[in-house]
């Protein structure tokens, strides 16, 4: 009887704890892990904290990549929803579906100069398929259109 | 004409799926011999026919027959032969197709290696089993099926396989992982008959045990094919990405992995019985929810190919009737299969249930960071978050940690009770001396003080050292050690075998994690640049041509301490089907480190962005994921799943006295 209840509260014990660790560590975790996703616009209008991660998405604005007379890997490109612009700049090979006037979402921070700076350009979809993000990001700056663009 | 044939032998395929699971069930309420024994012939039946629409899919590829939609979009003329073979599963329709020819092979399997199963839980297995085969062939006929014809304008020339998929890696990793899905289909069989019958005992898990273990091994194995190939054909060089492709295979093998140690709980000592069962539901549920998942289209990620929301609904429909109704019954007969067997705090059953709720635990937080965007667009509407690598990170590694501690007292220590000082006396040196070789090591060969580092060698140490000890253990008594070693069961090598693959896991993940060089680099021709001892030098790209595409093919020469090593090929292809540009990084593996050179991008003049990593034990990851699948195949083999119930039945006390020998050995 003793040996039954023992099993039953050591069981109970641990599921708590498990439980316990698991909401922790979910807690910590959401914290740091989750990337908001944000469009042009609502970067350009200041939507976005300062020094905080985020991730960006529209077009890669036709005419705008800049890969000559950078230094080392640079590339410079312009991502827009064709309501506002905003400056890209990110050090390393850029993907295979990485074209001009293609969507592209990159991950990365708004420097000081207003500069986003990309840690991660993401663009692994296929051609005729546009990311849902870029595809929401398209459709809000749509809806914005009359209310932010004429600001 | 073959194709019409293809169809054909799809929809008998659902009438015999019919037929099995509706004729033997009858047969068992009815108490009708005849009627149970159809289960075996209907088996083979729907196997056959399963396999004969597959080979007419396939011949269609091979003969490229683009009248047929499937092959139409799935393959060119151009393709390599055996890229036209592989494009059977390149797409939804066709890979749907190798899942239910899967679920046929596994239940013609159990139909022929169970044939000391009792007529009438046969009988309810294969049934279950065709149940679950006529749900994906209905939804295979009504919404994709692969011999659609175009009958209209038939185009000349098909549009090629996605040029991701021209790869190896595509040969053999889908095949694989459906094999591992799927599989667990056969645990879940067998988990609704133990609730029918409301008879869960040490036969059935013994039963259940192999087909699950078999099950595990190919996800395992299809896991780690799937990490590989983004390895080297994604171009990044990453080999886990916390894609949600990659967690909706990984939720199925860690619960699957919390099922094997269940199992072996519920075979020696006849408890956890009903936990067990709704582990073997939940496996199989997560390999459905991963099927929806990832052909609906519900959450973006390089597999899904599917995005169709009409299929998406019939398969959630699926997916609740199954879930739903396998809980149902759960609910209803759970009591019935109660265990009653006591055990201690410190016994080997108590060690496994942590073992059971740190996987458990960590798959409800994986499932949560998967499934969060959905959620949380659900809630407030935006579709604006995501969910990234930093979160499974903080989530997964501590519960890893923890698990890899209880894994060692876990496998050391005894069933139903074990002495405190025996656990110190076995691991007591164990643990001091992982500890310390764990910081000494390391720091010997680095110079550096890195924590994460520390731990991850003593962790791993700790799993080593600890099976070291347990096989000095064993084989003290038995002469010399060879015979010692003879005198081990195989379940026992096998678990030891799987628990070694996890050690190397270890050690190459964190070893690769913390000391990889990462370089993308602007290179003009004769340039090059220095990673340790290796000197990477860029000599320039030229055109060369493919079967189906022309490529920049650069040349990396690398020098060892100066000396002239091996030459890195990397190339970037433009298929001419679809225009779509590839990047093949060429890799030259080594057991304790990787060459890695990948073409970026063209930066004017004749100056590329290259990528250029050396990934120190990369090739471990794999090693440890082929040394556990390997582990369960051992374990598969041993011989008391093979022992017919006649001469079992012989052996007294299997489940309650705790005093056969083979208990010591369970993996």
């Amino acid at each position: 009887m003793l040996a039954h209840r023992q099993q039953r509260l050591a069981i109970v014990l641990f599921i708590l704890f498990g439980t316990a660790v698991a909401v922790g560590l979910v807690l910590v975790a959401l914290d740091e892990g989750i990337n908001v996703f944000y469009t042009p616009t609502e970067v350009s209008s200041g939507m976005v904290p300062e020094n905080q991660n985020f991730r960006i998405g529209g077009m890669v604005k036709m005419g705008s990549v800049v890969k000559d007379g950078l230094q080392g890997a640079e590339v410079n490109f312009l991502t827009t929803d064709f309501c506002n612009d905003v400056l890209v700049s990110y050090s390393g090979p850029l993907p295979d579906l990485f074209r001009e006037g293609q969507g592209v979402v990159a991950d990365g921070y708004i420097d000081n100069g207003g500069v986003f700076q990309a840690t991660q350009i993401l663009a692994k979809h296929d051609e005729n398929y546009m990311s849902a993000e870029v595809k929401a990001s398209l459709d809000a700056a749509e809806e914005h259109d009359a209310e932010v663009c004429q600001q | 004409m073959i194709p019409e044939l293809g169809n054909f032998s799809l929809v008998l395929a659902l009438s015999l799926a019919v037929l099995l699971s509706v004729l033997p069930m009858v047969g068992v309420y009815r108490n009708n011999q005849l009627l149970m024994t159809l289960s075996r012939p209907l088996s083979s039946g729907l196997w056959v026919f399963m396999l004969l629409s597959f080979g007419c899919l396939a011949y269609a590829f091979l003969n490229d027959d683009f009248s047929v939609r499937y092959v139409a979009s799935n393959s060119n003329s151009l393709l390599p032969v055996y890229y036209k073979f592989t494009g059977v599963w390149g797409g939804h329709e066709g890979s749907l197709l190798l899942w239910v020819l899967m679920v046929a092979s596994w239940t013609y399997a159990v139909s022929l290696f169970s044939r000391n199963l009792p007529l009438d839980i046969l009988a309810r297995v294969l049934s279950v089993m065709g149940i679950i085969s006529v749900c994906f062939l209905v939804f295979m006929l009504f919404t994709s099926n692969p011999f659609d014809r175009l009958m209209l304008n038939p185009p000349a020339d098909g549009t090629d396989l996605n040029p991701l998929l021209q790869d190896f890696g595509l040969i053999v990793h889908p095949p694989m992982l459906y094999m591992g899905y799927v599989g667990f289909s056969v645990a879940y069989a067998f988990a609704i008959t133990a609730l029918l019958t409301g008879n869960l005992d040490a036969a059935w898990a013994r039963w259940t045990r192999p087909w699950t273990n078999a099950a595990w091994a190919f996800l395992t194995i299809g896991i780690a094919l799937g990490s590989w190939w983004a390895y080297y054909e994604l171009g990044w060089g990453g080999w886990w990405f916390w894609d949600p492709t990659e967690n909706v295979a990984f939720m199925p093998w860690l619960v699957g992995t919390a099922l094997i140690h269940s199992l072996a709980v519920t075979e020696k000592r006849g408890v956890f019985k009903s936990w067990t069962v709704l582990l073997a539901i939940a496996a199989f549920s997560l390999s459905l929810l991963g099927t929806f998942i990832i052909r609906s289209g519900l959450i973006t990620s390089v597999h899904a190919f599917a995005v169709d929301p009409e299929r998406g609904l019939v398969l959630l429909a699926i997916l609740l009737v199954v879930i739903g109704a396998s809980l149902f019954l759960y609910a209803l007969r759970a009591p019935v299969v109660k265990g009653t067997a006591s055990y201690t705090i410190t016994s080997r059953e108590l060690f496994l249930l942590v073992n059971n709720i740190l996987l458990v635990v960590s798959t409800a937080g994986i499932l949560l960071g998967t499934l969060y965007p959905l959620i949380h667009e659900a809630v407030t509407g935006d579709a604006n978050v995501s969910v990234g690598a930093p979160y499974f990170n903080t989530i997964f590694l501590p519960l890893m940690a923890l698990l890899v501690v209880f894994l060692t007292v876990g496998s050391i220590s005894r069933w139903k009770k074990t002495s405190v000082a025996y656990l110190k006396q076995q691991l007591a040196k164990v643990a001091i001396a992982s500890v310390l070789l764990g910081i000494v090591v390391p720091l010997a060969i680095t110079q550096e003080v890195n924590v994460p580092i520390f731990l991850a060698v003593a962790l791993a140490l700790w799993i080593i050292l600890g099976i070291a000890r347990d096989i000095q253990t064993k084989t003290a008594n038995k002469g010399s050690f060879i015979s010692g070693l003879k005198s081990l069961s195989l379940s026992y090598c096998g678990m030891q075998t799987a628990h070694l693959g996890m050690a190397v896991i270890i050690l190459g993940i964190c070893l690769t994690s913390h000391y990889s060089v990462e370089r993308d680099v602007r290179l003009a021709p004769g340039q090059g640049i220095e990673i340790g001892s290796y000197e990477f030098i860029f000599q320039g790209v030229e055109r060369v041509q493919g079967p189906n595409y022309q490529a920049d093919a650069g040349e990396v020469t690398v020098l060892k301490n100066g000396a002239s090593y091996l030459t890195l090929r990397p190339e970037k292809r433009t298929y001419f089907a679809t225009g779509s540009v590839q990047t093949e990084a060429d890799i030259d593996v080594g057991f304790t480190r990787d060459l890695f050179a990948a073409l970026g991008d063209p930066r004017g003049e004749d100056a590329w962005v290259v990528r250029i990593h050396l990934k120190p034990f990369v090739f471990w990851i794999w090693l440890g994921a082929f040394l556990m699948a390997g582990g369960g195949v051992i374990a598969i083999c041993d011989r008391r799943y093979r022992v017919r119930e006649s001469a079992r039945k012989d052996v007294p006390g299997q489940t309650t006295d705790g005093l056969d020998p083979s208990l010591t050995g369970a993996s």
